[in-house]
């Protein structure tokens, strides 16, 4: 019993406290050089934070030149630059940082440790990728002069051959495209491997696999997804760079090179790499929801083995986002029904969660609220995904903008809600401070209307066969009602987005004490102090069950009796 | 407190969790892994697919020799492991010394072959489609040689001033990890371009 005694005398108070930082600048340094892992964490989600500004500035800009037909709002130049800036940011500034930034900050609390695996190299990763999004956004100066807004990429994120070929993209905006995202992967590739290491050497006593929470569980999933995922993407920027530096053939196809070999290997990255960021979404989802339905969470060896089934089949889809190339019928099929396959796991998920709500009582508190809307928002994204994976509806419909609104409907109606629910639910452990709930109640609402407004509609103009990365439509075509609405809810997204930016100042300062464990949680980072000490904990936890704080709390009914 | 002396062990047995060194390498080697396999699968897909000259038939030489001395090195590195696991530093010394030489004379090799190609068949990466293939793929195996010859030397120096000790086996063993693979990225790398592709 030796593992349950006291701390040994002295050893609560083992670490010395941080010296306080006198000057903005001693401030400003020790962010800097850290490396521990909560405040690489709050470096990654700011900094996603700030690019989810900046480009949803980028869409609302996008929206208002489509709001009207014949608009002259910007050019149809600087129109390419700003939805495939849009679209390189969103996924691999906002999306990548913020989900990394959650697990930095809460894997090592989730399962007891003390810090990543590789402190380090963690701070090198981040540092990576900030470095990377600067790359990126320099090249509004830098990739061919100060004219106006520079010239940014305009190949779209996809960055189609041969568009990207020298003579079609002169100057260095798409360079400065490739070499940010061979900047960034690595950056990725590291905190991956970090996350890797820590869930399976770092867990403390008793933490067996079995017993790790969800949220731990699936970002290990999505780090072994990663592991495989961002580095296709690295090696075909190599090969687009050695081709337009070093004038290389790999997608010149007047020298026998093929611009189709770009899209598979795109795509190969490009269709897991969604799945690398709705699993975090998952993470969070299976979190949230039990502890505001105030039940465990229902089948959790089933979710373990849905999430690595769902990272599994991911692998095996890439090319539905090629039935329009003209492959054969057999790789239609094949792609058809490995995309379809998909539907399988996920559907498990979702009845797990619905599983967990039932029956429980029910807290509709901010984070609850957009986990249910997650629920609904996700479900119909699928079954749009499933539309759309039928080849023959795909013909009809690829690059429209139904295809804009499915993926939109994954990115923010799945991703983007859960990551606001994890916002709300985590706040108050990072900051001692929980969010103000009538702002996040505004929030959410807000977004919720504008969301549906925006996107919702979007499926119409798509189906009235509006296509998309288009930057005027002549107003005879019909689409000009459904645009204009679309453009009104953006702009009522844009809205709460700004109430909750204000609400994560505002509640910095002013909101309520949180306490440790301001939602009766059950998972171990509840259990240290909020904001948690540097050392995380100050006696190594052991745990018997998935829900040690569940335990703790009911010692009469604790969960490993049940267990086993 | 009787509800403390009613608890269950947490676990059976020693709690033992695998070294997060070799996880983490194990994670580097299958994201690497998958660079590899992108560039190995463009080198078959655009074998023969060159619009212009020179072939792979015309100007490849099979590098026996380079791949004996690589392929061998991961003896010799694991001869190393061994030593230092018994706090032998000489023979260590010795074995990492064996294992840089070896890697050093593939290196070599290779920049042989790539003067010949370059001046006297006249082949550049940007030639023809083979060209670009070949330097990528043969160059971005050689880049992972180099790095492992620059950490090899590294701890080869450690090792001289006498700072390597049985403390560092289990680094060592990382390291050695990496260097395995290195050399099995290789049997890949020779199989595709010198057997399939000539």
């Amino acid at each position: 019993m030796g593992e349950n005694s006291l701390p040994l005398p002295g050893s609560l108070d083992m670490a010395r406290p941080r010296p306080a930082a006198r000057t903005l600048l001693e401030h400003l340094h020790e962010w800097v050089v850290t490396v521990d892992h909560k405040r690489l964490g709050i470096l990654y989600v700011v900094y996603g934070i700030f690019f989810l500004l900046v480009a949803g500035a980028q869409a609302v800009a996008i929206r208002i030149q489509l709001a009207v037909p014949r608009n002259d709002f910007m050019s149809a130049q600087t129109y390419n630059r700003f939805f495939t800036m849009h679209g390189t940011t969103m996924v691999f500034l906002v999306g990548m940082t913020i989900i990394f930034g959650f697990a930095n900050y809460l894997v090592p609390l989730q399962i007891g440790a003390r810090d990543m695996a590789f402190p380090r190299l963690n701070a090198f990763s981040f540092w990576l990728t900030a470095f990377g999004g600067l790359l990126l956004y320099y090249s509004f100066i830098g990739g061919g002069g100060l004219y106006g807004v520079g010239s940014a990429p305009d190949v779209g994120w996809w960055a189609y051959a041969p568009l990207t070929a020298r003579a079609f993209s002169p100057g260095h905006a798409t360079d400065f495209w490739a070499l940010s995202l061979i900047v960034m992967g690595f950056g990725t590739l590291g905190t991956a491997i970090n996350i890797i290491a820590t869930i399976f050497s770092m867990r403390c006593k008793g933490m067996t696999m079995m017993r790790m929470p969800l949220f731990s569980w699936l970002m290990l999933v999505d780090s072994g997804l990663t592991l495989i995922t961002i580095t296709p993407l690295t090696a075909a920027q190599f090969m687009l760079v050695i081709d337009r530096y070093l004038d290389g053939h790999f997608f010149d196809t007047q020298a026998g090179g093929s611009a189709v070999v770009w899209m598979h290997f795109f795509w190969i990255f490009g269709h897991p790499e969604v799945y690398v960021l709705v699993l975090p979404a998952f993470a969070i989802a299976n979190e949230v929801i039990p502890v505001f339905s105030r039940k465990a969470i229902f089948g959790y060896p089933a979710m373990v083995a849905a999430s690595v089934g769902i990272a599994f089949i991911s692998l095996s889809v890439w090319a539905h986002h090629m039935f329009t190339v003209g492959m054969t019928s057999a790789s239609n099929a094949f792609f058809v029904l490995s995309t379809e396959m998909v539907g399988i796991p996920t559907g498990i998920k979702i009845f797990n969660w619905l599983a967990t709500i039932w029956g429980g009582k029910i807290r509709f508190a901010t984070p609850m609220l957009f986990c249910i809307a997650f629920l609904f928002q996700f479900l119909i994204a699928g079954l749009t995904g499933i539309m759309l994976s039928i080849a023959p509806w795909n013909w009809q419909l690829h690059n429209s903008y139904f295809v804009v609104a499915h993926f939109h409907y994954v990115l923010v109606g799945a991703i983007v809600f859960c990551i606001f629910a994890g916002i709300y639910y985590w706040y108050p452990k990072v900051t001692g401070r929980m969010l103000d709930e009538t702002m996040g109640k505004w929030h959410f609402w807000l977004f919720l209307i504008g969301f549906h407004v925006t996107f919702d509609t979007m499926h119409f103009v798509g189906l009235l066969g509006m296509p998309r990365s288009i930057y005027t439509y002549e107003p005879d075509r019909g689409w000009t009602t459904l645009n204009l609405v679309t453009s009104a809810g953006g702009i009522v997204q844009g809205i709460a987005v700004l109430i909750f930016a204000v609400n994560l100042v505002w509640s910095y300062y002013r909101g309520k004490l949180a306490g440790n464990d301001p939602w009766d949680a059950w998972t171990l980072e509840w259990s240290t102090a909020s904001p948690p000490p540097v050392y995380n904990f100050a006696q190594d936890p052991v745990v018997r069950s998935r829900r040690p704080l569940w335990d703790l709390k009911h010692p009469e009914d604790p969960d490993w009796e049940y267990e086993g | 407190m009787s509800a403390v002396t009613q608890l269950p062990p947490a676990y059976e047995g020693e709690w033992k969790l695998p070294s997060r060194g070799r996880v983490a390498m194990f994670g580097l080697i299958i994201g690497e892994s998958a660079i590899f396999t992108i560039f190995v699968v463009a080198y078959l897909f655009y074998i023969g697919k060159s619009l212009s000259g020179p072939t792979p038939q015309q100007v490849l030489e099979v590098p026996i020799f380079g791949t004996i001395c690589l392929l061998s090195s991961s003896l010799t590195i694991w001869m190393a492991e061994r030593s230092i696991e018994r706090d032998n530093v000489t023979g260590f010394g010795a074995w990492l010394g064996a294992t840089i030489c070896l890697g050093l004379v593939f290196l070599g090799g290779t920049a042989v072959e790539w003067h010949k190609l370059i001046y006297r068949d006249g082949l550049t990466i940007s030639t023809n489609l083979f060209g670009t293939t070949y330097y990528s793929l043969v160059g971005l195996h050689a880049t992972h040689v180099i790095i492992g010859l620059l950490m090899l030397t590294i701890v080869f120096i450690f090792t001289l001033t006498g700072k390597v000790g049985r403390r560092y086996a289990e680094r060592i063993a990382v390291l050695s990890m990496y260097w395995h693979f290195v050399d099995a990225v290789w049997v890949v790398v020779f199989t595709v371009v010198y057997i399939i592709g000539r």
